[in-house]
Parts: C-alpha cells; structure tokens; sequence
C-alpha cells in the first residue's frame, strides 16, 4: 500500500471533527458515534469521503438516517461500487420521502436488495418511453402505472400495470415485452364480452384468472412474435418462465387461428393445479377490464356519433331524426359515406371509431346516427377553477431537485391554482393617472416595434430596385466618383410570434413598496403588451412548504385584458413564502402548450427563494430554482429574471445563470423600466 | 469621346437569367393510389387549377412530376417559403449596366410558356404573395404585371397546381378561404401498406419483406402523430432507408437514422422509436 494513502486517509481527530460538523453532538439518538469512527478510520480516503459526504446528505433530511448511512457505508462499499452506493442511499431516501424513515431504515439496512435496486430498472425511469412504445403499438393512448407487489403485470385495458422494477439482464426488453403482451391482451380478444361469466362457470374465478392469464400470454405471444419479431428474444425469455403444466397447450395456442376461445378450451385441464406463486403475469382482472371497457366503449360512440352529427350538419343535411340519412362507414373505419357522400372524420372522430373497432372489432350500427347537440361536454369539468375551500388534491404536482443527492424528489411540491378575489377596480385608472406620461412614451416606442413591413432602402440585394439610389449612382459615376452599390428595396418583416408568460412573486418579504412597484410594474407592462399584440399570461406566486405552492391566475393567455384582470392585479397582496421551483415548472408547462415561435418566461421578485421551515431558504432553493431555469431552456423557454435587491448580487449570477437577469437596487423604478426590459428581451 | 462598350450585349446576358423551361424527358415513377391521375388530366383539359394536400413526403411532388411528362408541359416547381415576395414570383428589374432590364419571375414565365406552375407549400408564402395567384386560378387566366403594366394571358396548357400539408396545426399557417375556393383539391394521403411497400422496392430495390417491415415501422410511428410527434415516418423517410439498406447499411441502423432521428430531436421520443424499430426488424 503506498504509504500517500494512509497519509491522506482522515485521522481519528479530523473524522471527529467532521462528524461533529454533521450532527453537532456527540450523541445521536442516544448512541455515541465511536461506532462510526470504528468504521470510518480503517476505510481508505474516497470510501471515507463518500460516506461522509452522503451522510452528511441524509442527516440533512434525517439525522438518523444520516448515522445509519455513515455506519452501513463500509459494507455498503465492499459489495458496490460508488455510483451504486450512491443509489442505494437515494433509494433510501426517496423511500423516507414517500413512505417515512422506517421503510428507509429497511431500505438501507437491506443492502443486498440495495445492490439489486442498484442494477434494477426503475418503471419511472423508462415510463415515458415504454408510453410512446404502446401508443405506437397500439394507437390510441394507454396508461402506464408501476403495480401493485409482486402480483404480476395485469392491465384493465386503459392502465398497463407493471413491475415498479426490474433487476434482469435486459430489463428494457423485458418491459417491453411485458407492455406488448399487456396490450395484446386489449388488443387481441382476451376480454371479449361475457369473459366474466365464463370464467364464473368454471369455478374458483380466481384460480381461473391466474391460469388464463399464463395461457393468454402463450398465446398472444406467439401473436406477437408473428408481428414483431424483434420482440422475440425478450417474449421466449419471458415464457421460459412459465410453469411446465403449461407445456402441453403451447402448440395448440401458437396457431395463427388461435383465439381466446381455446385459451377457455384449456382451462379446465389446468384447475386441478394451483397456478404459481410468482409468473410474469398476474390473474386477469376481468372485472375491472370490462368496466373500463364498457366506459370507454360508451365514450368512443359519444365523441364518434357527435363527429357524424357536426359532419351531418356540415353537410346541411337535416338532422331533425326524422328524415332518415344513410349513413355508413367501411369496416375499416377508413371511410365514412353520409347520403352516399364520401367524408373525412375529423381526428378525434376516427380515433374514437378505431379504438372502437380495437374493442369490439366493428363501428356498432347505433353509431351511425348522429348525436344531438350537447350530447356530451367534454370541458364540462374545466369551468370555474376549485376554490381553495373545496381542493382537496393538488392541481399539478412537480418533482423538485435536491442538489446534494444530485436527483429529483419524486412528486415533491404540491401546486394548487387559486383565484385572487377582485380587488379595487379604480386602481388601474388611478395608476395610468399618475404615469400618463410614461405610459405615452411607452406605447410610442412599441408601437414602432408591431408587426408590420420595414421598408429598408440602399441594400445590396433586395427585392425591388431602388430608384432614388439608382438616379444618385449614375449620377456619381457619370461625375466620377465611386458610385454606391447598395441599390435596392428590400422588405423586412419581423413578425411577433411571441408568447410571454409573468411570474410575480407575491411572498411575505413583498410587503409594502415591493408589491406596489410590482401592480404598478403589471399595469405599465400590460399597457405596453396591449400596443404590441403579444400573448402574455400573469400569474402570481406563494405558498407555505412543499405541500401548499400557490399560483394565483391574474391573466392567463386567453384572457384578455379587461376589468377582470385589472382588478386582479389591484388585489395581489403580500401572502407567504417564496418556493420558486414549482411555479417555474407549471408556467414552462403553460408556455410550452402556446402555439409561438418564441416563449418567454420572466420572473420579478424580491430575492432569494425562501420557504417556512425546512431547507429551501438555503442553497437548497437557490439549486432548486436553478434547475428549473435549466429545465425551461433545454424545453424551449427562455427566462429572464427581474430581482429588486439591494445585496443580492452574489448569489443570483449562479441561480439565475440559465436565464438572463437584472437586479434593481431601487424598487421605485420597477414600474419605469419594465417595459424597457421586455422591450430589449424582444426586439 | 464615348467609351467603347464592353458590356455584353444584354439580350444575351438575360437569356443566361431567364428560366429555362423544358419538358421532362424521363418518365418519373409514380404509382397511382386512386383516381388522381384521371382527375387531374380532367382539371388540366378543363384549365381548372388544382390544390394537392396530404402530409410531407407522400408523393405530392413526385405526382407533379409525373403529370408534367404525362401530359408533356414544362413544369415550374417553386418552393414557397415566409419570405417569398410577390417580385420572386412574378419578375423584377435588374440593373444591366445603367439599365433596367426585366426579367420574368418564374409564374411569369410559366404563364407565358403554357407550362404547368407548381408552387409547393403555398401556406409557407406570406399572405400578400399568395394573393397575386387568384387572377391565375379563376376563369380570367391572367397574370397582372404591375410593374410593366402588363396583363399577360396564360398559354394554352397553363396550369397552376399548389400543394399543402393541413398537418400544420399553426392558425398562422392556414389557406385563406379566397385562395383554396379557386382550387380542385386532391387528397393525398401515405398509400395503403401494400403499395407503399411495392414504392420501396421500386424505388430502392431492397426485397420486399424488407420493404413491408420498413411499412410496418411507418404504421407504428403514425400511431404516436399528435402524441408527440407532429407526422409520422412519411413515404420518404422509408425510401431513404430502403436505399441505405440497399447500400449495405444494416437494417435497425438505417432505420434509426433515416427513420427515428430524422422525426424530432426529444430523446425519449427518440428511444421508443428506437424501440418499435427494434421490434419489427
């Protein structure tokens, strides 16, 4: 051993020291941590690094998660490798997070599973994928959701339920395979009607269940493999796994012709034998199945009877119900005669009639007359926003980034919208009062930025010959002197497509002038937005911790600006704390729906982000916030950030470096230069 | 004393500008999915105009081509873009020496050839151009040429053909009512899985179950068009990875760069595509 290691390695004192630093006594939840220094002092250099520093992280959220993970990192350590290990502590943590410190006590203490979690694929990992991968499958969307235990994936034909991980050499492709059979089940027959009854009949449903589901999977399988090769290798290594007794009926069901009729043929040779304890595929929830069947059925002919009635009615057919209309469509779904008139569906229409023939392998004829008008609603439920009186569920919930663990929290912050009661509705006009000057100045220097054609004469190339030029050069050239080239017309346009959404910091630290400057800032803005004509959206921002973020909806893109919205920004008011992480990522979300080529996000606040009690106030939220900036530039959003503090500056080049940003020493000239700001930002 | 001119002369210089319109010599493959052609020859005898539309990379331009030789017009194919101007269309001056000398823009030219005008992605236009095509596309056949004060009558064979894709789901990019009323349209769409396969072999010479693969992979990404992907894999897009194929690239490869990364940029998106290619090959 080279004698620098030893050197370098922490002596009894300086760990001390550290593990002072960490838990700040010397006693932690009655133990002394001599045991810790018994395991730390043997441990070379990066080993003793490693746990320290990630100790250190879980004491932040536990402290005696922080001492559990110090003492087990020397184990830990021998049987992984560091970016192993590391995951094993996240998984612990993320099970505090959701579960509390017992299942992350089990979690750590657990360090074999800990080296499988390590290797493991996680569902929530490759969720996104495995979405796009069914939809493409299958082409109308179904849910992904990790299941329940280890009872095996199962689907009720909206939701593919799957293992929450998987620990196997080729975990892609066993959740691939696993997704395709799910969805073959939907796909090919597997819950055709009166399944429920059929397997009553056979006795023991839940036995029947378990046992159908293995022979669906041979059979559908087989299905597959036909279709799509590829899955091939990972299909055969998952029915490898099925149990012998199952042998006999693989040929029968491997036929093309095979139907879920002979998979029922078979059962009752296998209900003398009780199905596995553990198979790939759980027992068939027939029930459920059916129930999202039917509702699902229900749905498709609504939306498809309501295409045909905006079809008929398109067509000036009368849709009385009394004059008959003939109308049908090919089996396929590809067409739709109306009168013998060939038609094209609109796309919720023929999406609704495939799923349709996905589900019962034709357009049922009760379709083929149209609905009546307000048949069915499908906004009805995004009316009136909840009233902070009646949410009970949070409206959005966002994943937070904790820059120790370098990982998101999972589903961490809980976003409610709320509505600003309306506020006093002279304040507006009170304010375009005291600033008609400026407010002049400003729709002046817009307005010379609208949308419209540039005429820009003497270029080098352009569009039109321009004659003034033209006349002066053969006029220099025939003098003798140099004559200009640059002799034509061009037009420049520079259109706007530009969506602009507002975050206003609305916490407790505003009170007073800060907020003042802020309406009266939001007042000179919209004045200026009003001349320009671009989409804009304000929303205001509190909250009180990670299950309480507030966004208070001030004008939203679609509204436009009248008194509603006028009186909203009279009522913002100073509420509670500054989480600056979630609003950010809803507001993304917002921009990222508006159709513009370009999407801009601008934060103004008071400083740093701050919220009660728990770490945010510190570099946590700084870190937070910051990558959530980083998270809006990679989507396409660009952020700037409107700060008015008066010390700030050391911290905000970090946090605000995705975005651009200026900090205003003196609140007073927020409302003046707001609108120069944008101005810059855009053109 | 005058100075001896050693400009060339400018009727011959223009010549060199001037577009070149000529007949296609060889027959471009185009396989007819319906009645198109029939329709088309009808609108082209009646001088009717004629509004193609479908998603990129279905034949749109290939079924131009075609026609042209088929009826043997010259054709004229400008790509519209948002910069296109009314002068790029129609003509403009140009300075020859000290002197203006007009030169047709390629409507112009066409109008005057009795060619066959193709004016692909008419809605990428912007609004104003698209406007000097109604005179063109009504019973008047005639291009207003403001400049020189000129009306110029369209040739007998004269046809205006502009295409679009209503893929696009941007309110800014929509064909107004004026312009698409004075327009025969004709739907395209990808062919059914049969002919595309049988366009892949034609076109590329892979063999044909290879080809159907490359079809099965379309279908597949078709199914994610608005959940995520904006069009699905076009003929096209398997037309370039049936010839990558065809030149000894391996099957997932070409289809992964012909196919997966030529639809988006999101890595997720990405992947599963990857993964239903995986599937299928």
């Amino acid at each position: 051993m080279p004698s620098s290691d030893a050197a370098s390695r922490l002596t009894l004192d300086e760990l001390k020291s550290r593990l002072d630093d960490i838990f700040y006594l010397d006693i932690v939840g009655g133990r002394s941590y001599e045991r810790l220094l018994d395991a730390l002092v043997l441990l070379p250099r990066p080993k003793q690094d490693f746990a320290l520093h990630w100790g250190k992280v879980a004491a932040r959220t536990d402290v005696e998660i922080g001492y559990l993970v110090i003492q087990l990192a020397p184990e830990a350590l021998r049987t992984m490798a560091q970016p192993q290990a590391e995951r094993w502590v996240i998984a612990a943590l993320d099970e505090y997070d959701g579960k509390g410190a017992r299942a992350a006590v089990a979690s750590l203490r657990d360090i074999g599973a800990g080296a499988r979690a390590g290797t493991a694929l996680r569902l929530d990992g490759i969720e996104a994928r495995l979405a796009h991968f069914v939809q493409g499958l299958s082409g109308r969307p179904l849910q992904i959701a990790a299941g329940a235990g280890g009872d095996g994936a199962w689907t009720d034909t909206a939701t593919l339920h799957l293992p929450a991980q998987i620990a196997a050499a080729d975990a892609v492709g066993r959740y691939k395979a696993l997704a395709a059979l799910l969805w073959a089940q939907t796909r090919y027959g597997t819950f055709g009607a009166g399944l429920e009854e059929t397997l009553a009949a056979v006795g023991e449903p839940a036995r029947a269940s378990a046992w159908l589901a293995l022979l669906e999977a041979l059979r559908l399988s087989a299905r597959l493999a036909r279709d799509l090769p590829g899955l091939g290798a990972a299909l055969a290594d998952l029915l490898a796994e099925l149990p012998p007794q199952l042998d006999a009926a693989r040929a029968t069901l491997a036929r093309p012709a095979a139907s879920v009729a002979d998979s029922l043929a078979w059962l009752p040779r296998l209900m003398d034998c009780a199905p596995p304890a553990a198979a790939p595929f759980g027992p068939l929830r027939a029930q459920l199945a059916m129930q999202a069947r039917a509702e699902r059925i229900a749905q498709d002919k609504l939306v498809l009877r309501r295409a045909i009635a905006g079809l008929v009615a398109a067509l000036g057919k009368a849709g009385s119900g009394e004059t008959a209309i003939d109308i049908a469509m090919a089996a396929d779904a590809g067409e739709l005669r109306i009168d013998g008139e060939v038609v094209a569906l609109p796309p919720d229409g023929r999406a609704a009639a495939q799923s349709l023939i996905h589900d019962l392998g034709e357009i049922p004829p009760e379709c083929m007359t149209p609905a009546g008008p307000g048949a069915w609603t499908p906004t009805a439920h995004d009316g009136a926003g909840p009233t902070a009186a009646t949410t009970t569920a949070a409206d959005a919930v966002y994943d937070e980034w904790d820059y120790r663990r370098r990982a998101y929290r999972r589903r961490w912050c809980h976003l409610y919208w709320r509505d600003l009661p309306p506020g006093d509705a002279a304040y507006v006009a009170e304010v375009r009062r005291r600033y008609a000057l400026p407010i002049r100045q400003i729709r002046r220097r817009f307005e010379a930025l609208r949308s419209e054609d540039r005429i820009l004469k003497r270029q080098p190339d352009g569009g039109e010959i321009d004659l003034d030029a033209l006349v002066a050069a053969i006029a220099d050239r025939r003098g003798g002197e140099d004559a200009d080239e640059r002799l034509f017309v061009r037009r420049s346009r520079d259109q706007r497509s530009l969506a602009a959404a507002f975050l206003v910091d609305m916490s407790g630290s505003t009170k007073g002038w800060v907020n003042d400057a802020e309406r009266e800032a939001l007042v000179m803005l919209c004045e200026a937005l009003e001349m320009l004509g671009d989409r804009y959206a304000i929303w205001g921002f509190s909250g009180w911790t990670r299950t309480r973020c507030e966004l208070y909806r001030i004008k939203d893109f679609a509204d436009r600006y009248d008194e509603a919205v006028q009186r909203r920004i009279a009522a913002i008011e100073a509420k509670d704390y500054t989480r600056l992480g979630p609003p950010l990522r809803h507001l993304t979300q917002l921009l990222l729906r508006e159709p513009a080529k370009h999407r801009l996000l601008v934060t103004l606040s008071d400083g740093r982000p701050d919220d009660f009690g728990d770490e945010y106030r510190g570099q946590y939220g700084v870190e937070d916030t910051r990558q959530a900036l980083i998270e809006a530039r990679r989507a396409g959003v660009r952020s700037y950030c409107v700060t008015i503090d008066r010390h700030g500056a050391d911290y905000l080049k970090h946090m605000v470096g995705p975005a651009g940003y200026t900090v205003l020493a003196d609140v007073a000239k927020l409302p003046l230069k707001i609108a120069d700001i944008y101005r810059k930002l855009t053109s | 004393m005058a100075i001896e001119n050693t400009q060339p002369r400018l009727s011959s210089e223009l010549h060199a500008l001037a577009p070149q319109l000529e007949t296609l010599g060889d027959e471009p493959y185009y396989r007819p999915c319906g009645g198109e052609v029939a329709l088309f020859e009808a609108a082209w005898r009646r001088r009717l105009p004629v509004l193609l539309k479908g998603p990129t990379g279905c034949g749109k331009t290939r079924f131009v081509e075609y026609m042209a030789w088929k009826l043997a017009r010259p054709l004229v194919t400008v790509a519209c873009h948002d910069d296109l101007s009314t002068a790029d269309l129609v003509g403009r001056y140009l300075l020859v020496g000290e002197e203006t000398a007009w030169l047709d823009g390629p409507l112009t030219a066409a109008v005057r050839a009795g060619a066959i005008c193709y004016l692909d992605e008419i809605v990428e236009a912007r609004k104003d151009t698209t406007v000097v095509i109604h005179p063109l596309a009504d019973t008047r056949r005639a291009l207003p040429v403001e400049k020189r004060g000129e009306l110029v009558h369209a040739a007998d064979g004269f046809m205006l053909v502009v295409s679009y894709n209503p893929g696009y789901q941007s309110v800014l990019k929509e064909l107004k009512q004026s312009t698409r009323q004075r327009f025969v349209a004709i739907d395209f769409d990808y062919p059914s899985a049969a002919a595309e396969a049988e366009i892949v072999v034609r076109e590329t010479g892979v063999a044909a179950d290879v080809a159907q693969r490359l079809v099965r992979v379309a279908e597949l990404t078709r199914n994610l068009k608005g959940q995520g992907l904006n069009e699905g894999a076009s003929t096209r897009l398997l037309v370039h990875a049936g010839h990558l194929i065809a030149d000894g690239v391996a099957e997932r490869e070409a289809c992964l760069a012909a196919i997966a990364r030529a639809l988006g940029d999101d890595a997720e998106m990405a992947m599963a595509i990857d993964d239903l290619i995986r599937a299928v090959f």
